[in-house]
């Protein structure tokens, strides 16, 4: 039972620290399962993080879910998981209420106004990030070498569903779908 | 709802961002459950929030459509898929990690998604415009810098962007007076 608290709260305190999400977290995951608690090895880490970007779902999340899994099974998986989400909910329905009572208030009104637009700046940050990994792949390439290393069936893939995206308005499902057929078609 | 966040949350491929389009989709142009404006306001405090902003945006929804009891439906939805699909993988990683076909369907997929961001950011950066303020606009391309070139992390840039709007506001209240 200790293991499974014990899965919970790290994973509480990962969740709660974890504002902006994304990739910035990792160092923190790290130190909490591998340097602190010895639950996992480092290089098994690196895997989740590779597998995180293979599945669906927010890299904490996976990670809690992996972790919990390896320490204490299907009980532990689900103590990780809800662990790690519980405070961006409770903290995320607490501000939305606040702000909804305040609309009134200049203050409130000014403050979430800004944070719209930060917010959109932080993801278009995190999309060009994206977009990089897309087309060049994950490593950093030189500028010098930006075009000849430049993926073009990526670039294809991404073009066509930009182009049908901004044209008909498709159900982003279906436009995952057919990317995914695409990459299959095209890279295998 | 429970149905229609468990298959937001299958397809959340490359990071939590991808869930402001679908939700967009689902609760927005379909079922009209809320505005476009108001989801913007959701999507920057989910964002602002501690965790994954797939989950909290999705907990947002779910309070928005049906109070309480939508949060727990939808998040329970939101959960599962990862839950389940990692459960699945994490029994056989390692040959899930070297299939190449697996590696063919993700690739392609990953340039999907960086369609579907883009698309989303000029829908959303054209509704900021057209409210025609310098400052707002201003604050997209700023906090875009600060993140991405300058590696400056998103807790200070949303700090610092609340104190700015409320010395704007006190600014602005003095100018009234």
């Amino acid at each position: 039972m200790s293991a499974i608290l014990r899965l919970f709260w790290t994973f509480l305190k990962i969740g709660l620290f974890s504002i902006g999400g994304g990739y910035a977290i990792i160092p923190l995951i790290r130190e909490q399962v591998v340097a602190n608690s010895g639950w996992i090895s480092s290089k098994m880490f690196t895997d989740i993080i590779t597998i995180s970007q293979m599945t669906p779902g927010p890299l904490a999340v996976n990670t809690s879910t992996f972790v919990g899994l390896q320490v204490g099974g299907i009980a532990g998986a689900v103590a990780a998981t809800v662990g790690c989400v519980l405070c961006g909910i409770v903290i995320c329905l607490l501000l939305h209420r606040f702000f909804q009572r305040h609309q009134s208030s200049i203050y409130v009104f000014e403050v979430l106004n800004g944070l719209k637009s930060a917010s959109l700046g932080l993801i278009v940050s995190a999309a060009a990030t994206i977009v990089l990994t897309a087309l060049w792949g994950a490593q950093p390439v030189p500028i010098s070498d930006a075009f000849s290393l430049l993926n073009g069936t990526a670039l294809a893939i991404f073009s066509v569903a930009l182009l049908v995206l901004r044209r008909w308005k498709p159900n982003p499902m279906l436009v995952m779908l057919a990317s995914g057929v695409a990459g299959l078609l095209l890279y295998s | 709802m429970f149905g229609v966040n468990l298959f937001i949350s299958a397809f959340t491929f490359g990071g939590g961002y991808i869930v402001v389009p679908m939700v967009r989709r689902y609760f927005v142009q379909k079922k009209r459950c809320f505005t476009e404006e108001e989801l913007m306001s959701m999507a920057a405090i989910a964002q602002s929030s501690p965790g994954a902003i797939a989950i909290n945006l999705s907990a947002l929804a779910g309070y928005q459509v049906a109070g309480l009891g939508g949060v727990l439906v939808s998040c329970v939805a939101a959960i599962l898929p990862p839950l389940l699909i990692l459960g699945a993988v994490s029994a056989f990683y390692r040959v899930f990690i070297a299939n190449a076909v697996v590696a063919a369907v993700l690739k392609g997929m990953e340039a999907g998604v960086a369609a579907l961001m883009v698309d989303l950011i000029v829908d959303m950066c054209a509704m900021i415009v057209k409210e025609k303020s310098a400052f707002l606009t201003a604050m997209i391309p700023v906090a875009f810098l600060a993140n991405f070139v300058f590696q400056i992390g998103a807790v200070y840039i949303l700090l610092a962007c609340c104190l700015l709007c409320i010395a704007r506001a006190v600014w602005k209240r003095r100018g009234v007076q």
